[in-house]
């Protein structure tokens, strides 16, 4: 045990790493790509559009195995840690981009009028009006998002990343013991995803005075 | 006196469908204009337009001696940036048939909200020109309250503060108590009538005929995207001349007479 747990909290902070930065690298280009979606002007909509449709389509495997093993082909070399961060913010940033679209157009377009009849200008409208609304809608489908990409760090150890999956996998194959460790991994996994729906379920109850 | 508010031959369609056809109408400085209809004659509409909430297609719209919305360009139209529509919008004031309060704000900060961020107001400040209006509006009880905690006639009292705290130039309502209940109609309606009575400029959708009658300096009647009479509301009301007008108004004969 003495010999297990480092390695697996090694591996934990590995898998919390991934997935802080992935979920605030998705979130912030996410947030970008959503009001794309939604303001851009014709070209800047289809690109988008196009982005969120084919990223969604695909495995998040496949996403992360032509990343590092297509891309060097043309040039394009990655770290193993590189390309598994970038090809799981890519994802992220596909799904983001879908709940930051919904979550505004979902507020009703007569909030837009009264923001413009006050004679907020755009950026004001979206930050004062719109998103102090939407946001809290957001809420439940990005925490899903971010619960899918903890899960889905796991995939980055087949490149040989040494996060919790593979410290596991490395800690059973010296001790031969693996019911307790696939226990304890999976535990881990469990709390730190069960953490992430608890700070959810707090920003929802933060905005509850909100209603229509 | 030259009018605050100049429409010209405005024109504008959703697809084939014409709603405008050719609207000219001015408002001087202090009237209250009236603009009574069916519903689908295009009143709403024309408010929004002269918002900037609607493109149009042709004509104009001018607030003093400022083209709304557009400006034009060796001859041709071409619309505003956003920043330049956005304080055009602040010299108006717009309420809506469904308030539009912001829910996750406060009465207070739902009136202050303009004052702070449009008009660049301290926030101090901004809280007493808000406070003020509220209390004319007879809420001075509910300023830390949220809209879902107010009836309709309250939130759309709180809607009207918020658009005249800014002291617009132009005040538009726009069928303001349509959604609410019968017996809330009246607090509305007064605070309006108060309005009227300070000399604020106010061009006004409404069904209501009696209110019409006696705050309207002059009523318009639209039909089919075209104003088809107007006048002061003695003549218009009881007088009507088209008969298209008197058609519409056997529906409002009960409260007329």
């Amino acid at each position: 045990m003495s010999f297990a747990l480092p390695q697996l909290l090694r591996g934990l902070g590995v898998t919390l790493e991934i997935g802080a930065i992935v979920v605030t690298a998705g979130s912030l280009a996410g947030f970008v790509v959503g009001l794309s979606l939604l303001y851009g002007g014709f070209a800047v909509r289809l690109a988008a559009r196009l982005y969120v449709d084919t990223i969604r389509g695909l495995p998040v495997l496949v996403l992360i195995f032509v990343i590092y093993f297509a891309l060097p082909a043309f040039g394009l070399r990655f770290s193993a840690f590189q390309a598994g961060i970038t090809a799981l913010s890519i994802f992220a940033t596909a799904h983001i981009a879908e709940i930051v679209r919904g979550g505004i157009d979902s507020i009703p377009r007569a909030q837009m009028d009264a923001a413009k009849a006050v004679g907020l200008t755009f950026w004001q409208r979206l930050h004062l009006v719109i998103l102090p609304q939407a946001v809290r809608r957001m809420v439940p489908s990005w925490v899903n998002v971010a619960v899918e990409i903890v899960k889905g760090s796991a995939l980055l150890s087949l490149l040989g990343i040494i996060d919790l999956l593979l410290a596991m996998q490395n800690v059973v194959g010296v001790t031969f013991s693996p019911l307790p460790f696939y226990g304890l991994t999976a535990f881990l996994y469990f709390a730190v995803n069960f953490t992430i729906s608890r700070i959810g379920g707090l920003m929802e109850r933060r905005f509850a005075y909100l209603k229509y | 006196m030259a009018p605050i508010l100049k429409i010209s031959d405005l024109h504008k369609h959703f697809g084939p469908l014409e709603v405008l056809r050719g609207i000219s109408l001015d408002v001087d400085p202090g009237q209250v204009v009236a603009l009574v209809g069916a519903s689908g004659s295009g009143k709403t509409t024309l408010l929004r337009c002269v918002n900037a909430l609607e493109d149009y297609h042709k004509g104009s719209i001018s607030l003093g001696d400022e083209q709304i919305g557009y400006q034009d360009l060796n001859g041709r139209r071409v619309r505003l940036p956003e920043s330049r529509v956005a304080r055009q919008r602040a010299e108006l004031g717009m309420v809506f048939q469904s308030y539009n309060l912001f829910p996750h704000m406060t009465v207070l900060d739902n009136v202050a909200l303009g004052l702070v961020y449009v008009q660049k107001k301290s926030r101090a400040e901004a809280e007493r020109i808000a406070l003020s209006w509220i209390e004319r509006v007879g809420l001075a009880d509910k300023v830390k309250s949220y809209p879902f905690q107010l009836s309709g006639g309250q939130q759309q009292r709180v809607a009207i503060a918020r658009a005249v705290a800014m002291q617009p130039k132009v005040m538009l309502f726009d069928e303001v108590t349509s959604a609410l209940d019968p017996e809330l109609i009246g607090e509305v309606l007064a605070v309006m009538q108060n309005l009227a009575r300070s000399g604020q400029t106010m061009l006004v959708v409404s069904h209501e005929m009696m209110f019409v009658r006696e705050v309207a300096h002059r009523v318009v009647f639209m039909d089919g995207g075209v104003i088809v009479e107007q006048g002061p509301p003695e003549e218009v009301l009881v007088r009507p001349r088209t008969e298209r007008l008197q058609t519409f108004l056997t529906r409002f004969r009960g409260v007329l007479r």
